[in-house]
């Protein structure tokens, strides 16, 4: 409609930062399997955490109707997204607060670090965030010689440890509580050396650890859950106070939201903000949700900016059946039930964003021609559990399809020499193609029980199926085909040929002879 | 160019094939038909579940309820807009033990500092959904500045049965957007470790509910 619309790039803008694995999918979960420490916890955590979401879903008679609204919205956000962030924009500023736009993860941080150096800082408190984790703006600040502290429990146990986060919401889900007292006594200053691994206690060791610096901070740096457009407001939930700590108490607020965070109206929140709680932590309500619109003179900080950040979020708007992972509101419910990540845990995948969601998210922010981030798209058996639990009805499975089929299209104009996959493909080609073709490879079966041995088992493979035997056996194949079997057991006195592939194939013969 | 006028550039750029805008069907419970009483019990049952203290009194005997909840606390604070009424069986100045009140208003800011040392706070309610064990506060005068019902150790929230509602979208309706607002459903609380809850991280390790019928 409008006459910028011509010169516009018609190649997508990928995304940076912390989005991109530095290892394929396979070789890093190869090695977390392997992790039996890590197994067990997460085992633990996502069946918790799976029982308590069906319960309180349960609960609700109207929680189909409530997704419907939830993708319905979603999907009027995407296409809508312009006018929205025009209108959040206006309604934001008009109400005191100052809106930048960050085009990716450099610019986005560079913005921040510009912020907090207006103030004359060198330290920020933090509220848990996806989108600051995914530009890496801890570690950018650090460069910049600003401190930034961590105030979410887990986000602090994770950067106490100087580990990573490997879970959406629940970031130090792979640590058990004899792990994080460790970690208390190793790391914190003025903790109690009779420090038992009680939750509680660990609980109020944090506690100590973090009060004087939220009652001294002077800037905070915060995500934000959801941002209403005809309002101008921003929300955030969480459970501890930590968030509401770094919202209300410094002078400086600066909050850095993908664009793809809005929601049309004010009213909306009331579907997101019952299919979140009960999708993430399986609570019917979060402990705490702060929101605010701009500034409030005399309540809360009246230094109050938002960062707009895109870092590969057009790149996935413009993918047609990619872009309702872009409705994703950062729940985990698909992580918990996926039984990949159940037992590969959120490292393996690398990127910010693990799991399923992030298994489609990552891919299509950084370009599934991102060297790593290709093999994401496989990290998946295909089950549909994540479908099924996703309370914006993001069709994870479908969208996996399609970035395999994206990957292996750019992969085939790459490869000259035909694979090992090709080859297999086209062998199966021919081997049933024909019966005749199918009867004379069966009668090899009983090779394969020569080379499982006495045990029955066949433990490792040569070349491409090699891969299946890595961790798991085969069960040798059976002396005999069904159709041998069939042949056997019925012969030619039921006249039942035993032979059905010869018979088309002699079909197929007077066909050709027709013609 | 800008940032901004890039990315929204990007944007219409990847809306290029024009998706279409879905109706949003709102067949979820908008309302319900619970009387007073369910929702009053309901509530109360999701707060306990959240490990809040409950106490559902008359009107005239929340002085009463109040004195006894604050006799331990040295220090209080209410928001100017409180109303006094309720804090009128606290014990007069001149009598032993009586705890000193601190009104926190557009007049007379508290500094973190003293917010620290206070040992409880008392504030009224704008709204509370039974069904998830929801209260809102808004910044009204009954209410306060967001730092008083998060600094102190205690919170005391005040309650009208006639402000709960059954479902999320009926406090949705009530509540104004751009108001600076805080909904607290029980105590600071954190799952991460191990899942396990523990009440009481940063916020207020103890939640106290007076329902005044």
């Amino acid at each position: 409609m409008s006459g910028t619309f011509l010169g516009m790039p018609a190649l997508p803008v990928y995304g940076h930062g912390n989005l991109n694995a530095t290892e394929p999918f396979p070789k890093a979960a190869h090695r977390e399997l392997g992790n039996a420490q890590l197994r067990a916890n997460l085992g633990h955590a996502t069946r918790t955490i799976r029982d308590k979401r069906l319960h309180v879903v349960s609960e609700l008679p109207d929680w189909e109707d409530m997704r419907d609204a939830g993708s319905a919205i979603k999907n009027a956000t995407m296409a809508n997204l312009p006018a929205l962030l025009e209108q959040f924009e206006a309604n934001f500023t008009a109400r005191g607060g100052i809106i930048h736009w960050a085009r990716d993860a450099q610019e986005a941080n560079q913005v921040v670090t510009e912020l907090i150096q207006a103030t004359g800082e060198t330290e920020v408190v933090k509220v848990k965030s996806m989108a600051t984790q995914e530009i890496g703006l801890n570690e950018y600040l650090q460069e910049q010689g600003i401190a930034a502290f961590e105030t979410d429990l887990a986000e602090l146990i994770v950067q106490l440890d100087r580990d990573l986060p490997s879970h959406i919401l629940v970031p130090a889900i792979h640590k058990n509580r004899s792990q994080i007292r460790e970690i208390f006594l190793r790391e914190m200053e003025d903790v109690d050396p009779e420090l038992t691994n009680e939750p509680a206690r660990l609980a109020e060791a944090a506690r100590r650890h973090l009060r004087r610096k939220f009652l001294t901070a002077k800037v905070a740096v915060s995500g934000a859950n959801f941002g209403l457009a005809d309002t101008g407001t921003l929300a955030v939930v969480e459970s501890e106070g930590n968030g509401r700590m770094c919202l209300t108490l410094p002078e400086t607020l600066i909050t850095v939201m993908g664009i793809e965070k809005l929601l049309p109206s004010w009213r909306d929140l009331e579907v997101f903000m019952q299919l979140l709680p009960r999708s993430s932590t399986g609570e019917r309500m979060n402990p705490y949700t702060s929101l605010w619109t701009g500034t409030t003179p005399g309540d809360g900080p009246q230094n109050v900016h938002l960062v707009l950040l895109d870092n590969g979020r057009t790149a996935a708007l413009a993918d047609e059946l990619g872009r309702t992972a872009l409705n994703c509101i950062r729940c985990s419910a698909c992580m918990n039930v996926c039984p990949v990540y159940e037992r590969t845990g959120g490292h393996a995948y690398g990127s910010t964003y693990p799991g399923p969601i992030g298994a489609i998210l990552s891919p299509l922010m950084t370009g599934i021609k991102s060297e790593e981030n290709n093999s994401l798209p496989y990290a998946s058996s295909l089950c549909g559990a994540c479908f099924d639990a996703c309370p914006v009805k993001i069709n994870i499975p479908e969208i996996l399809v399609h970035l395999r089929g994206v990957d292996v299209d750019s992969q085939r104009s790459k490869v000259k020499v035909p694979s090992q996959m090709d080859l297999m493909m086209k062998g199966a080609e021919w081997a049933f193609s024909d019966g005749a073709h199918l009867n004379l490879l069966e009668k090899g079966l009983p090779v394969g029980r020569l080379a499982a041995g006495r045990d029955k088992v066949i433990k490792k493979l040569p070349g491409l199926a090699g891969k299946w035997t890595q961790s798991r056996d085969i069960p040798a194949p059976p002396g005999q085909s069904f159709r041998q079997w069939w042949a056997k057991e019925h012969g030619a006195a039921d006249g039942v040929e035993p032979s059905v592939g010869d018979q088309q194939s002699e079909g197929k013969q007077s066909e050709g002879e027709q013609a | 160019m800008s940032a901004r006028e890039d990315i929204l550039d990007r944007i219409k750029a990847a809306l290029r094939d024009a998706p279409a805008t879905p109706d949003i069907p709102r067949n979820y419970r908008l309302a319900t038909d619970k009387t007073a009483g369910q929702r009053l019990e309901q509530l109360v049952d999701r707060l306990v579940d959240y490990k809040a203290n409950v106490f559902v009194v008359p009107a005239a005997e929340v002085p009463a309820k109040l004195a006894e909840l604050l006799a331990g606390s040295a220090k209080i604070v209410v928001p100017h807009g409180l109303p006094r009424e309720w804090l009128s069986g606290l014990p007069g100045k001149d009598d032993a033990g009586s705890p000193a009140v601190e009104v926190d208003s557009p007049e007379r800011r508290l500094t973190v500092a003293e917010l620290d040392a206070v040992d409880a706070v008392v504030t009224g309610a704008a709204v509370a959904v039974s069904e998830t064990g929801t209260i809102m506060l808004d910044g009204s005068p009954s209410q306060g500045r967001r730092i008083i019902s998060l600094v102190p150790d205690r919170h005391i929230c005040v309650l009208r049965a006639d402000d709960v509602v059954e479902v999320l979208p009926e406090a949705v309706a009530r509540l104004d957007a751009t108001a600076p607002q805080t909904w607290i459903s029980g105590p600071s609380a954190t799952s991460d470790i191990e899942l396990e809850r523990v009440e009481g991280v940063h916020g207020p390790r103890t939640l106290d509910v007076v329902i005044l019928t």
